[in-house]
């Protein structure tokens, strides 16, 4: 102490003076380095994502060659085709009866795991989780075995209460029934998980006051439960619309689009048409209608996420 | 009619036994205080009144019947939490009006009740907020609105004070009285804080290790306390416990504290001790607002001693006094003028009309 | 108003002196039920797939019940594992699961760094920027890749299309914007008064990000590196798209396309290989289950 004392002012100016100067290089330090820090990941996705989506564009205005330029000619052309309205609708249908039937089991089985004690709740969420960890390729095939014309487990199953074989894959209905079960069967497990979660932050006290209020139990749920849940319910249920809208594994493995191409969608009919026939512009026409619907779901996403930050 | 009644009531988790067998009569219209330390039991009997908690065994009748297996909805009560558990995504109105809703009342009726209830609790303009806009003291009025709303036959508050400052919390409990005066439902009131017991109740129910120590009203706790911990629990600050004798020499009886120190038993008290054994540990509970700075006068029971003082707290209206006697850390009260400084002598009164004898070993009042 | 004069004239409901704790054993009951309905919903595939890969292919056209095994046998699993083209398979989801993970990690933690912590200009337009990317699917972006992959190809005589070393590149535009949202979560929940005090005794931002908050948000770390790894692990489109050859697919492609030859399903085998394939995900899931919920539900309850 005492030797800081005897220095004169001298050294105390050059020094405030060394601390501006050094506190304004490090300010710029800090704005550069945080940006290179975060350089790997735009440039990943600027080149892995962004560019390509715009690309994808380009390309849709190009003939099968991709010599000339056609502008929306490939367009009007699949607007022609009777396929093209087939995938449009049964990408809708898959989408909507798919999220809305995750939704609803995830809903539905999180309550009943948040009803029994905590301690045995790991174990059922261990159990109830196994579809969405298994990668969906694997599980696809699983399903197409059980499904199996000849051989299905199920038809065996339900030949012996008298009910004929069914064509799970074979027939129009029951092939859109069961790309629908497989995808529900994978995804609402991810429901379950984050409605639990969600389940388990509502504060007990709420229930109580409902209870003492008057409300029986599907009125708790209704005037208390759904309520705080409405941000997790809405941002799930637009992701998993825009993930099962874009669904290609399942599609794929299972029907790869029959019978007659009425279980196609968007994903797997680009794929037909660009990789398997080689006609990439007219591909990535049909993938680009994806585009509109992913871009309505993106606004609706902004506003509850911007919402739930001022909320809380 | 909206008495209620608990006979024998027991609560038992695993093996652990929270409320041991207390059995409670309080009459329509009345406001009774449950109060005691953390974990006494309080907030567990409450919560049986009121069905949220099962009963392991005894009665609780609301009204004349039987409610152990009637669901909290059923039971025509109202509960004002501590942390008030107002839902979040309904306004004041409707968080007032949720109960009523619920079981169809008439629009033109729902809307009265809650601005009547509003106006008694002086939160209309609030009355299209949402919580999450409203203070803490505003949050509980609101609570105590959707209970008013309801007109049920027992009012419930678990701690609803808790949670505010001091001075909020001195402003809701007048709050709260005047409210009692207005509406006069039966009121079971849980509390740790005996300020907000005394100046509520008509009838106090000190709660101590799952067992009721005594029911009384605020008047009686204070003078008559039944057992030692209700004699430290009501008053702050709390009742000074010094070991002592009963001597009696010749027909005088004194209290011998020291050595040094021992008061002759006043007349008062005279016939109340007059069978306590002599020569016996005992306790000597005095409040500190009895021991006081001597002024001169003598009185009957009242007896001058000198003491040297510990620590000194200035209060503004009054300082307290700490001192040490036989190892006993004791609290005084004296006027602010009477010249007390830490360290330095004073000479003190005590007024050994208000003393109380206690068996250490039983912790009971003699 | 001396007293407050409500008329009870409001509709009386009809009170059912119902015994609570028999609804409440009830209400445990029913749920036990419905959950175990929907256990063994989940369960029956993987469970069936275990069943046939115990099967001999003599035994699964002979068309008895498909629920039991009469003749278990192990021959599937050894024939898969001493193929060379499975294990073939196997390593190269492991190679590329393993290095993507890195990869990801490198890219995703010191980006969540900068974004959680050092506020600089545009930072918060890109933390939520980040997670929109997953608006633009894989289903949409893997025919310009491949045909911007082609003309790489043909301009720089680097050979992009059918090597499995493409995936490198792509497979981390899927893990790494949740991997990124998850560690800005759990770094943002670490108290600023931590970085205050790593700054007064010396230490620079690299020193303060890997001796102070790599620690402390170690378990959001392991989360994040379970979903990277599971995500490539089960990677089928780009994979399907970017590699044809057989000594360049991944599991869940190879298994789907040579084991299924022609018309000749031979369904033990694949259900082996479909079992063998779940098998590092569902292992790490029994193993680290609570980090992969934990990351999973991060989103959740941490906004």
């Amino acid at each position: 102490m005492a030797d800081v004392a005897l220095q004169p002012t001298r050294v105390v100016a050059s020094r405030s003076a060394r601390r501006t100067s050094s506190l304004k290089s490090a300010l710029q330090r800090k704005s550069t380095t945080a940006f290179l820090m975060t350089l790997p990941l735009i440039l990943l996705i600027g080149i892995f994502v962004i560019y390509p989506a715009f690309y994808a564009i380009h390309l849709a205005t190009l003939n099968k060659a991709m010599t000339k330029f056609v502008g929306f000619g490939n367009f009007q052309f699949l607007f022609k085709r009777e396929t093209f309205w087939m995938v449009v609708e049964q990408s809708c249908l898959f989408a909507i009866t798919a999220v809305i039937f995750k939704a609803l089991i995830g809903f539905i089985v999180a309550h009943f795991a948040h009803n029994i004690p905590s301690k045995k709740q790991r174990k059922w969420r261990g159990m109830l989780l196994v579809p969405w960890v298994i990668p969906p390729a694997m599980s696809t095939l699983a399903w197409l075995w059980l499904f199996d014309p000849s051989y299905s487990a199920f038809n065996y199953t339900l030949s012996a209460f008298g009910i004929g074989p069914i064509s799970w894959l074979g027939e129009v209905g029951w092939a859109r029934f069961s790309v629908i079960l497989v995808n529900v069967w994978y995804g609402a497990p991810f429901f379950m998980i984050m409605y639990l979660a969600s389940l388990k932050s509502v504060p007990d006290q709420l229930y109580e006051a409902a209870a003492i209020d008057g409300a029986n139990w599907w009125q708790r749920i209704w005037y208390v439960t759904l309520p705080m849940m409405r941000n997790i319910i809405a941002i799930t249920t637009l992701f998993s619309l825009i993930v099962t809208f874009a669904n290609f594994d399942i599609t794929r493995i299972l029907t790869a689009g029959g019978p007659l191409d009425h279980t196609h969608l968007f994903a797997t009919w680009a794929f037909k048409i660009g990789i398997e026939g080689s006609d990439i512009p007219l591909g990535a026409s049909v993938s680009l209608f994806m585009a509109p619907i992913l871009a309505i779901a993106a606004v609706f996403i902004l506003r509850d996420v911007s919402k739930r930050g001022n909320e809380a | 009619m909206a008495e209620v009644s608990l006979r024998k009531v027991v609560k038992r988790y695993d093996d652990v036994e929270a409320v041991r067998g207390i059995d409670l009569e309080i009459a329509d219209h009345e406001f009774v205080v449950l109060v005691g330390p953390s974990g006494c039991g309080k907030s567990t009997t409450l919560r049986m009144i009121a069905g949220l908690e099962d009963i392991t065994d005894g009665d609780i009748t609301i009204g004349g019947d039987v409610v152990n297996d009637v669901p909290p909805k059923d039971r025509d009560i109202a509960m004002v939490f501590q942390n008030y558990a107002l839902y979040p995504h309904m306004t004041v109105a409707e968080n007032m009006s949720f109960g009523l809703r619920l079981k169809h009342y008439p629009k033109a009726e729902i809307k009265s009740r809650v601005t009547e209830a509003a106006r008694m609790l002086d939160i209309t303009d609030l009355i299209d907020r949402k919580p999450k806009q409203l203070s803490g003291g505003q949050r509980q009025r609101v609570a105590m609105g959707r209970a008013i709303v309801r007109n049920p036959k027992v009012f419930l508050f678990d701690e609803p004070l808790s949670n505010l400052d001091a001075k909020l919390r001195v402003q809701m409990r007048i709050e709260i009285k005047k409210v009692h005066q207005k509406v006069r439902t039966t009121t079971v009131y849980v509390t740790h804080d005996q300020v907000e017991a005394m100046t509520l109740a008509d009838r106090v129910v000190v709660m101590n290790k799952g067992k009721i120590e005594q029911i009384g009203t605020p008047n009686d706790l204070y003078h008559n306390p039944a057992t030692r911990f209700v004699a430290g629990f009501i008053g702050s600050p709390a009742m000074n416990f010094l070991p002592c004798r009963l001597e009696e020499t010749g027909g005088n009886v004194n209290v011998r504290v020291s050595d040094r120190l021992a008061f002759p038993l006043p007349p008062a008290r005279a016939a109340r001790y007059q069978n306590v054994p002599r020569n016996e540990k005992l306790l000597l509970g005095i409040r500190p607002e009895h021991l006081t700075e001597a002024n001169g006068h003598t009185a009957p029971g009242v007896e001058n001693f000198e003491t040297v003082l510990d620590v000194t707290e200035p209060m503004g209206m009054e300082t307290l006094v700490y001192f040490t006697l036989e190892g006993t850390y004791v609290c005084g009260r004296v006027d602010p003028s009477a010249g007390a400084r830490d360290g330095a002598p004073l000479r003190l009164a005590v007024d050994l009309n208000n003393m109380h004898l206690l068996n250490e070993g039983t912790g009971a009042v003699l | 108003m001396s007293t407050l004069a409500i008329d009870k004239a409001g509709p009386t409901r009809k009170v059912k002196y119902g015994s609570m704790s028999r609804d409440r054993t009830w209400a445990m009951r029913w749920s036990y039920f419905f959950l175990t309905l929907f256990a063994i919903f989940s369960l029956v595939p993987p469970i069936y797939m275990l069943i046939t890969s115990l099967k001999g292919s003599a035994e699964i056209s002979a068309a008895t019940n498909p629920w039991w095994v009469f003749h278990p046998t192990l021959s599937n699993y050894v024939e898969l594992l001493t193929s060379n083209q499975f294990l073939r398979f196997f390593w190269n989801s492991a190679m590329v699961s393993v290095i993507v993970v890195t990869i990801t990690m490198l890219i995703s933690v010191p980006a969540a760094f900068a974004l959680s912590r050092m506020k600089f200009w545009g930072s918060a337009t890109l933390a939520t920027g980040v997670f929109l990317t997953y608006l633009i699917p894989d289903s949409l972006l893997f025919l310009p890749l491949f045909k911007m992959f082609a003309v790489f190809g043909d301009w720089t005589g680097i050979q992009l299309i059918n090597r499995w070393y493409v995936l490198l590149f792509l497979y981390p535009t899927l893990t790494v914007p949740f991997c990124t949202w998850i560690m800005i979560g759990y770094f943002a929940s670490i108290p600023k008064e931590l970085d205050e005090a790593a700054i007064i005794d010396g230490a620079s931002w690299f020193q303060t990000l890997t001796r102070i908050f790599i620690p402390v948000a170690l378990p959001g770390l392991i989360a994040a590196t379970i979903f990277a790894f599971t995500v490539s692990w089960a990677q089928f489109l780009y994979p399907l798209v970017f590699t044809t050859s057989t000594d360049q697919l991944v599991l869940p492609v190879g298994i789907t396309t040579t084991l299924i030859k022609g018309d000749v399903f031979n369904w033990g085998q694949i259900m082996t290989g479909a079992l063998l394939g779940a098998a590092p995900p569902l292992l790490i899931y029994a193993f680290l289950m609570d980090y992969y919920i934990a990351g999973l539900t991060a989103g959740a309850t941490k906004g």
